[in-house]
């Protein structure tokens, strides 16, 4: 078949939501393109473990430490999912962990923020995952079927990261004056890191257009960002922490909140390798690499027995 | 993987230079089969594709599943099958392999008009 004929067949698909499966003709480009995004998506999972993992340790009491756990393994789970999906597009998964490890493929930026007190644990469960929720919420429907499916998924469970996160924010702000000073500068600290994880604005991502075209996006970057600000600038009142935004008002106009403007510089320095925690992340995913080297090892070797068992 | 890539991704846009040195690829490692696999959510229902994970044996898929698929009571039952043991019809083929049953409306019930005092049929 010409390709011109399976380039029509495929945006019937896409102009029908008909989902595209694996083994369907696609164009190269999308194909590149959801590699690098699912990719990238799985690593930001890998690699979110290592700032909250810091705490597990020393979570103040049983159930928190409980939670958090569960939701590191999550993420871990998530990783999978992504992972496995991004495989079915024909890359394998030891060219994504080389791609990552040596710093070819990126991971979100804000994982490279490091986590100085507990109140952080409750800011990334409440910002970042919120973020990520915002993002991942209309990736169910994107036109890939693996990855939407892998984001149903991971959206039923992401759901319980968010909450775990304010409820963290929540007690600290109804305890002590200092744990409520804690909580207000884990806000300070984490609000513009997870505003920038919606990616630069429309007018600077001349690539959005082509993702909506084809169906894998279905917001863009600012219309995500604006409604993450509403819904947080609300819960925020809940907590009674401020928004370190003097920027910050209700826009009864347009019934949104305007807000101030975001560092790019500092996003695309921390991207560049030059955020707070960015070389001790990639060397964190190296050693537990390496370090599970032998596992692997013997993993293969005791398979590869008991069928030479079974053979003879 | 080249550099004409498209720079749109899920976090933002991220340029692809900026490696660090003190990782060398190793892609001689040996991978791992594939392996798919089917959850029955609870008793009366069938297994259902969940999704695919690389193992060493049967034994060590069927346990990855669990931690993977299983985190919140999920499955009552899992089956792993090797990937490559899966034979699949070819979507190009879709036209001509379902195109004995296209023209076949007389295979549903509604096909056939009955008056409307013919009750519980």
């Amino acid at each position: 078949m010409p390709v011109q004929q399976l380039e029509k067949i495929f945006d019937d698909k896409l102009e029908k939501e008909i989902r595209i499966e694996p083994r369907d003709w696609m164009p190269d480009n999308y194909r590149k393109n959801l590699i690098r995004m699912i990719g990238q998506h799985a690593h930001s999972e890998i690699v979110g473990m290592l700032p909250e993992g810091e705490w597990i340790t020393r979570a103040p009491s049983l159930r928190r430490k409980a939670t958090l756990l569960a939701k590191v393994q999550d993420e871990a789970g998530h990783g999978l999912y992504l992972y496995a999906a991004a495989e079915t597009m024909g890359i394998s998964r030891e060219e994504m962990n080389d791609q990552l490890l040596t710093g070819k493929a990126k991971y979100s930026s804000i994982f490279n923020y490091p986590t100085l007190t507990w109140a952080d644990i409750g800011a990334i469960g409440w910002l970042v995952d919120g973020a990520a929720i915002m993002n991942q919420v209309p990736l169910c429907r994107t036109s890939y079927g693996p990855y939407a499916r892998a984001m149903i998924r991971v959206c039923k469970e992401e759901s319980f990261h968010q909450r775990q996160g304010f409820e963290i924010l929540l007690t600290l702000c109804r305890g002590s004056k200092e744990q409520k000073e804690m909580a207000q500068d884990a806000l300070n600290r984490w609000w513009w890191p997870s505003l920038m994880m919606f990616g630069p604005n429309d007018d600077n991502s001349p690539h959005t257009a082509q993702s909506m075209k084809w169906k894998i996006k279905r917001f863009t970057n600012d219309e995500l960002r604006q409604k993450f600000v509403d819904i947080c600038t609300d819960q925020a009142k809940v907590l009674g922490l401020t928004i370190p935004d003097p920027d910050l008002k209700w826009n009864e106009e347009k019934k949104q909140y305007d807000f101030g403007k975001i560092n790019w510089d500092e996003f695309w320095n921390v991207v560049n390798g030059n955020g707070p925690c960015n070389k001790e992340r990639i060397a964190a995913r190296i050693k537990a690499h390496e370090d599970g080297k032998w596992v692997r090892e013997a993993a293969e070797a005791y398979a590869s027995k008991k069928k030479n068992v079974k053979a003879a | 993987m080249n550099s004409t890539f498209i720079k749109k991704i899920f976090y933002g846009d991220i340029p692809e230079e900026k490696g660090s040195e003190n990782f060398q690829p190793k892609t001689n490692e040996t991978l791992w089969p594939l392996w798919e696999v089917f959850i029955r959510s609870k008793q009366g229902l069938d297994h259902k594709h969940v999704g695919s994970l690389h193992a060493t044996d049967a034994k060590m898929a069927i346990e990855n599943a669990r931690d993977v698929y299983t985190r919140r009571m999920e499955g009552v039952s899992i089956w792993v099958v090797e990937s490559k043991n899966i034979h699949a019809s070819n979507p190009d083929d879709a036209a001509s392999m379902y195109d004995p049953a296209n023209d076949k409306v007389y295979r549903h019930p509604t096909f056939y008009n009955l008056p409307d005092e013919v009750k519980h049929m």
